[in-house]
């Protein structure tokens, strides 16, 4: 009996809610167009952060440690240093490059200008070294550090500060990106809570009535709650169909006419499927904030 | 039934709407708030129904000092209080039936109890044939009545009235307050917060004077005792 009770009074506030949005229907999609605005920029700069991420990602994993070994060190002793540079905590994977394979490497790079070899009168200019990668970039300083203080070692090379400065730009871009996203919610937070507030001074009269009969403020809240979440979640639907369509058509013009994936966007489908639905989350806990929000007065509470 | 002691008010404007009032209703009782504007009885009446909050002194309703109320508790009082206004705040877009259904609506009464309740509060104010009229389509007495059924609708213990024959004339003011009148007779508590001589001459009841915010006079078969 009671759950039945619940039911049918859940039915009087659906019912509630969408009566109001059909009498406002203009007003509703006025602001379940700001919400939807507000959400596509939200969501073009997600994108943006996801795919800075990504890149960043990428390159971190990307720093290789190359240390080189002193000319007096012959490639025998070089090759037994092997087993200690893997015993170093962090290392994840060694690689030995003799100097003859060095300079085929390099060969192979330079193409079609082999005249620069020529220059140097046909002698290797290069030196034996270790590639050396590492679990996380985190621990390339300190391998780095590691592979100095061995004797046999020339130099290490790890494009010093690279790292570092990675890690300071994607921390940058995560900041900037959480206060642009802050920002606008705010802002559909109010401009929901304009539109509530409308419907809730159009009707003043009934909820003063409805206090004076002794209904629940939650009674009272409830259809106006529901219309702001509807607008939200419907302004995030739209948001999520224009921000989804627009980043689909850009990668594959990026991946299918350039065959060039350049900037090593991110393209997973199972991303962009959260990214939704954070997105349609968002709206509709915007439109629940800016109702509840335009009530307060109304409510005394 | 109510029991004021001590009880003082102030508006946040610094306005006194009562000052030191002490009053004990009993049930079953229909009194009449008498007084020029301004003198408290909207105050007294607001405090009953907890619109507004004691400044001091404690306010019991049923043995509950409803000074302490928490937010969460306020409905429950409303509901087991009927309360009619001068202007009868019925609802334009909704018709007489569903004006008087909706006090039980909102409170989640099941349909079957608003389906026999609402008739029958209908036909207790004689307005039973008017059930699908619109309130623009009836006469200022007719809403009353309406206001009047939606008020005892959910057979509440007390009903407060604040002026509502303020804006009714002479002979339909009569059937409004021979309505409450019919109202107590059957055990419901009403308190009448009014400016009409004549009625409180002729009715004979108890009479209540506010002036200033203090209580001047407490008569049983009391008159209005003003010059109007």
């Amino acid at each position: 009996m009671l759950t039945g009770m619940r039911i049918r009074t859940f039915g009087y506030f659906i019912r509630e809610a969408f009566k109001s949005l059909h009498r406002n229907s203009w007003m509703s999609l006025a602001s379940a167009g700001t919400v939807a605005v507000s959400l596509i920029i939200v969501g073009m700069s997600l994108i943006t952060i996801i795919n800075t991420n990504y890149l960043a990602a990428r390159l971190e994993s990307n720093i290789e440690i190359i240390s080189y070994l002193k000319d007096s060190v012959s490639i025998e002793q070089g090759t037994k240093l092997k087993k200690e540079i893997e015993g170093i905590p962090g290392v994840a994977k060694v690689r030995f490059v003799n100097r003859d394979e060095a300079l085929m490497e390099f060969r192979k790079e330079l193409g079609d200008q082999q005249n620069m070899l020529e220059a140097l009168g046909g002698s290797n200019p290069l030196p034996n070294l270790y590639k050396i990668s590492t679990i996380s970039p985190q621990d390339v300083q300190k391998v780095a550090n590691k592979l100095e203080a061995l004797a046999e070692m020339e130099k290490v090379d790890y494009g010093k500060g690279m790292a570092e400065k990675l890690f300071t730009i994607t921390k940058w871009v995560r900041m900037v990106g959480l206060v642009v996203i802050s920002l606008l919610g705010l802002a559909a937070v109010f401009l929901i809570a304009t539109t509530t507030r409308l419907t809730v001074f159009a009707r003043r009269k009934e909820i003063e009535i409805m206090r004076m009969l002794g209904s629940s403020n939650w009674f009272i809240r409830w259809p106006f709650l529901l219309e702001g979440m509807v607008i939200g979640f419907f302004g995030a639907v739209i948001a999520v169909i224009v921000v989804d369509a627009a980043y689909l058509a850009f990668t594959d013009y990026i991946i299918r006419d350039l065959k060039f994936n350049i900037f090593g966007l991110a393209t997973d489908k199972r991303l962009m499927i959260n990214m939704g639905m954070v997105m349609l989350g968002t709206g509709t806990l915007l439109g629940a904030f800016g109702s509840v929000a335009s009530m307060r007065k109304f409510l005394k509470v | 039934m109510i029991n004021l002691i001590n009880v003082s008010m102030n508006y946040p404007n610094g306005t006194r709407g009562l000052i030191d009032v002490t009053l004990r209703i009993k049930k079953g009782e229909f009194v009449f708030l008498v007084g020029p504007s301004g003198a408290g009885k909207s105050t007294l009446t607001k405090l009953i129904f907890r619109e507004e909050k004691p400044t001091r002194g404690q306010l019991l309703i049923n043995g509950k000092n409803i000074a302490r109320l928490r937010p969460r508790e306020i409905p429950f009082l409303r509901r087991s209080i009927g309360i009619v206004f001068q202007d009868f705040k019925l609802l334009p877009n909704k018709t007489v039936a569903e004006n008087v259904a909706f006090a039980l609506e909102v409170i989640e009464a099941h349909k079957r109890e608003i389906q026999k309740a609402v008739p029958a509060a209908l036909k207790m104010v004689g307005l039973e044939k008017k059930s699908n009229a619109m309130p623009a389509q009836l006469s200022g007495g007719e809403q009353q009545r309406v206001a009047i059924a939606r008020a005892i609708v959910n057979n509440p213990p007390l009903v407060i009235a604040d002026e509502p024959t303020g804006n009714l004339d002479p002979e339909t003011s009569w059937e409004i307050v021979n309505l409450l009148h019919d109202i107590n007779k059957c055990g419901t508590t009403i308190v009448m917060a009014t400016h009409d001589k004549d009625i409180v001459d002729s009715m004979k009841k108890r009479v209540v004077a506010l002036e200033k915010g203090r209580i001047v006079r407490d008569e049983e078969r009391g008159a209005y005792g003003y010059e109007d």
